[in-house]
């Protein structure tokens, strides 16, 4: 799915990142994102992938629609493929 | 903004004005808040082929059966599991005994190879912003055990073939705001160009996405076909060259068929040679013509679901849908994903206007 998820680079490390979900953390690669990230950006990872540094003055209307989704059951078809976006780490292995 | 799109729709006078989008996340979100309620009833917003695992085709399908057959170990990504091919799908495969993984990221295939000696193929399908993470993950090197079968499609090439279809009536066309932000908006420019149709890039929030129909109404209306970007917070004209350049340095784009819809020229997306060593259709013998000696379930001929992602068709116009094509038994790759428009219908409910408005 192409919606893809945004998070918060808590760290960052040559070419991985350590991303904040809503409380879960997983490693995002940075190797196809095309602007420098650093610990407090926000990026869009689409399985596993940063594929877009999101400008901070505009995520505010970004995250709103995922934490609409984030409140929906484990029943809700879009709300499961957020959570599936989410597990899908650069750094392999189910945590 | 749902005054606008009545005014826009009367304003430009002839009814039913049809437009398309080409994103599972779209129709998702459109159907999940009851967008169409707030739409004019001659305003059909059509989703067309948005849907990467339901377009890809029985032949693809049929290759990671016939892997797993054969010993082989299939990574993919949850919702292909279920897709079926000539006679079966990679479920009933894993039913008999093949070994079927169901990853999130093609990361977590590589560390599944890491953890065997066997061989390891990963399905690959998606657009073009789930091949950048293939590709990615191919120039960062493999284990040896661990190939490619790419089933990955290139949205750009399909739009042509829909705006030509003389059944389509489509007068404009909303873009994923997620396959811009790898492409960039100025490669719907030569499209406008050629075809005369507008094309409006937009997000996934329910506000993103009035706002785009909005201005691709205002674009129809003007008569100026040209592309417009609302969801600039992530796509620009140029797009990620970085994640452009991983694409096209391990993926070349051939023609080849989309389920249920037509060859698409430069629509698929394969290894390029230098990749043949990664390359599971070249790595292995894949004879799918074993399968082709049982015949197809007979429901699978009354099935629309390359009408529906055509745009000529809806699900209800199915006699399946609903009946028997379900979630739990589909007969149509629409009914399987979570991207598909019957899917996402039957969980959300579409629209009693869709095809029907005067």
């Amino acid at each position: 799915m192409c919606l893809g998820v945004p998070g918060k680079v808590l760290e960052v490390d040559g070419l991985v990142a350590i991303v904040d979900f809503w409380g879960l953390r997983r490693p995002i690669l940075l190797d196809s994102v095309d602007q420098p990230v650093s610990p407090g950006d926000y990026i869009l990872n689409h399985v596993g992938f940063a594929i877009r540094r999101i400008p901070p003055e505009e995520i505010g209307e970004t995250l709103l629609l995922y934490e609409q989704l984030l409140r929906e059951s484990g029943e809700d078809m879009m709300a499961a493929d957020v959570r599936s976006e989410i597990r899908a780490t650069g750094g392999g292995g189910e945590p | 903004m749902a005054g606008s799109l009545a005014r826009l729709t009367r304003q430009i006078g002839r009814a039913p004005v049809s437009v398309m989008h080409v994103c599972g996340s779209h129709e998702q979100a459109i159907a999940k808040f009851g967008l169409r309620a707030s739409f004019p009833r001659n305003l059909n917003v059509i989703m067309g082929p948005g849907c990467p695992v339901c377009v890809t085709d029985v032949p693809e399908v049929d290759e990671a059966i016939v892997l797993a057959t054969q010993g082989v170990r299939i990574a993919t990504y949850g919702d292909m599991v279920k897709v079926p091919g000539t006679v079966r799908s990679l479920a009933d495969a894993q039913a008999e005994g093949g070994r079927v993984h169901v990853v999130y990221s093609i990361a977590q295939a590589v560390e599944l190879a890491r953890e065997t000696d066997d061989e390891v193929v990963f399905f690959a399908s998606g657009f073009e912003t789930t091949a950048v993470a293939t590709a990615a993950v191919i120039l960062r090197g493999l284990p040896r055990n661990f190939s490619v079968l790419s089933a990955h499609k290139y949205i750009p090439p399909v739009m042509e073939i829909v705006a030509e279809m003389p059944e389509t009536r489509v007068e404009g066309f909303l873009a994923a705001g997620h396959a811009a932000t790898i492409t960039g908006w100025g490669i719907f420019e030569r499209f406008v160009e050629r075809h005369r149709v507008p094309v409006v890039v937009a997000g996934f929030e329910p506000l993103d996405i009035l706002a785009g129909l909005v201005k691709l109404l205002e674009v129809i209306h003007d008569g100026r076909p040209r592309v417009e970007n609302m969801y600039p917070r992530c796509v620009t004209r140029e797009g990620n060259l970085r994640a452009q350049e991983q694409l096209w340095k391990v993926f070349r784009p051939v023609g080849g068929r989309w389920r249920g819809i037509a060859h698409v020229p430069n629509g698929n997306l394969r290894l390029r040679d230098e990749w043949a060593g990664v390359d599971a259709r070249r790595r292995f013998r894949i004879d799918v013509t074993g399968l082709w000696d049982s015949a197809p379930s007979a429901l699978v001929q009354d099935c629309l679901c390359g009408d529906i992602m055509a745009g000529i068709a809806s699900p209800t116009d199915c006699a399946l849908y609903g009946h028997e094509c379900l979630p739990e038994t589909p007969v149509g790759a629409c009914m399987v994903s979570s991207e598909g428009t019957c899917k996402i219908w039957h969980q959300y409910g579409g629209h009693p206007d869709l095809g029907g408005a005067p």
